[in-house]
């Protein structure tokens, strides 16, 4: 890497000569390099879904969450370091906590995606490190359908249709965009999800992997909750049967 | 308050003006939700003590295009709120570009309301229309504590009209019937209240925005009402001599 040894990556308080902050990419870094997260909005709700690899036998079922909640209304899915992660979602929940002592109603899912977004931003500004994690937020409402924001570790905040990040985001990316979301039903979103976790794994590598998926939508009258485990396993079913069926035609 | 020095501002016991008393406005609100708006009335009175300090003060104090405040309890207390609350709502707007429901607004009243419960004197009526949820009337009493109502009343008059608005208010009032029985009761209040009086303010709030009419004690559609006199009562050994 060009920045390497050039001294320009030592804090993020420092520009290198042609206007990159170093700091910030690597950060980035540990998000494209952990465990490939997807989320997609399809007819009415979303839904979140994470590989997840168990490192050993000996863990607590889900020990280590990454589908997680800023109120009842809010879904986060968060990518890349884990304490990182965690200190994220303990911030928008004192946010959310905030909000409603305040106006007393919810926090409106883009508001808090720009509060997180202000928030680590300021990390990039070089007084400390940046956060080396990248926040999903998720929402739906019957108004205003379903929501879907990622804070990336810059500071930067965009809402997408669907989106993609963590290892394998390029090919997970290619096999979304073939799916015609704004008329997928919940079950078929969830389906497709795990199919596409499925299709983008590291082959060989056989590895104890698990799904870990949440859902907010019209089916869950809007609260941001984990997919069960039944559905999960039922979808992965489906997916199997129908990477086989891709298998045989190729 | 400052008691070594002489005030500078005399008393004038033949007006029952006494500088030192709080200027408050003793005040009768009442007001009233209709489909599609909301409906307010004032008097105009404003205290201090014994002495009117003014007979036409507006109470009804306009936030938004579609959002007044109705204060009562310590003049500069609901003043100085309603400013503040005017200023964060005007800030907010051009800020997130985005307009500030009533209920919100009602919020941002009740924040102040308990944050400085200690140090205030100030109840509020906020009523206003927005997009979403129509007319709107919120009753924030000394404390801060917010009920949406159909039909409400405060302030020293209420307690003289709360029955009057029991009986007269029914589901599904148009515009004019609320008018009509709001203009009522803010006359039956003054009529009977010493701290209420001077003419009447009615607030309409809908829709197309504010509109606030007055009505003065000399015209022709002010309330008007008989009491009964009570009989005279002298002594009996005076009484005889009268007649």
């Amino acid at each position: 890497m060009s920045s390497i040894g050039t001294g320009y990556d030592l804090a993020a308080s420092t520009f290198s000569p042609d206007g990159r902050i170093f700091q910030i990419e690597y950060a980035q870094k540990a998000v494209d390099n952990s465990e490939t997260m997807i989320a997609l909005r399809g007819k009415n709700g979303v839904v979140c879904a994470v590989e997840k690899a168990i490192p050993s036998k000996l863990y607590q079922e889900n020990s280590k969450p990454r589908m997680m909640t800023a109120a009842e209304h809010l879904g986060l899915g968060l990518a890349g370091v884990y304490p990182d992660c965690r200190a994220i979602r303990d911030y928008a929940v004192e946010e959310g906590l905030k909000y409603l002592r305040d106006y007393r109603c919810p926090i409106p899912d883009k508001k808090l995606a720009a509060t997180l977004a202000e928030y680590v931003h300021m990390f990039t500004l070089g007084i400390s490190r940046p956060f080396g994690c990248s926040v999903f937020v998720n929402s739906w409402d019957k108004k205003d359908g379903g929501k879907i924001f990622l804070i990336e570790p810059s500071g930067l905040s965009y809402e997408y249709r669907a989106w993609a990040v963590g290892k394998n985001r390029q090919a997970a990316k290619a096999e979304i965009e073939k799916l015609k979301l704004d008329e997928l039903e919940m079950d078929q979103l969830v389906k497709e999800a795990v199919r596409i976790i499925m299709a983008i794994r590291d082959e060989g590598k056989d590895k104890n992997v698990t799904i870990e998926m949440s859902w907010v939508g019209e089916n869950t009258k809007g609260n941001a909750e984990l997919v069960p485990n039944a559905t999960i396993d039922a979808a992965e079913e489906w997916a199997r049967r129908a990477l086989d069926e891709d298998d045989l035609d190729d | 308050m400052d008691t070594m020095h002489e005030s500078l501002v005399k008393a004038v016991p033949a007006l029952g003006h006494y500088p030192q008393e709080p200027i408050s406005t003793g005040t009768t609100l009442i007001a009233m939700e209709f489909d599609g708006g909301v409906v307010v009335g004032t008097d105009s009175r404003t205290s201090a003590g014994s002495f009117i300090s003014s007979r036409v003060t507006n109470k009804i104090t306009p936030v938004t295009d579609h959002l007044v405040v109705c204060r009562s309890g310590n003049a500069a207390d609901t003043q100085t709120i309603a400013d503040v609350v005017k200023y964060q709502i005007e800030a907010y707007t051009m800020l997130e570009a985005e307009k500030v429901s009533i209920y919100r607004a009602t919020q941002i009243f009740r924040q102040f309301l308990y944050n400085y419960r200690d140090q205030l004197s100030a109840s509020v009526l906020v009523a206003g229309w927005d997009e979403n949820e129509g007319g709107q009337l919120y009753a924030l009493p000394i404390g801060g504590f917010v009920t949406r109502q159909r039909s409400t009343a405060s302030g020293s008059g209420s307690t003289f009209v709360t029955g009057y608005l029991d009986k007269n208010w029914k589901p599904n009032m148009t515009k004019e019937e609320c008018v009509k029985v709001v203009k009522e009761a803010v006359g039956l209040a003054t009529f009977r209240d010493g701290s209420s009086g001077g003419v009447i303010r009615i607030g309409v709030i809908d829709k197309n925005g504010t509109d606030i009419k007055l009505y003065r004690p000399d015209g022709n559609d002010f309330p008007k009402f008989v009491a009964p006199t009570p009989h005279p009562s002298w002594p009996a050994h005076v009484e005889a001599k009268n007649q």
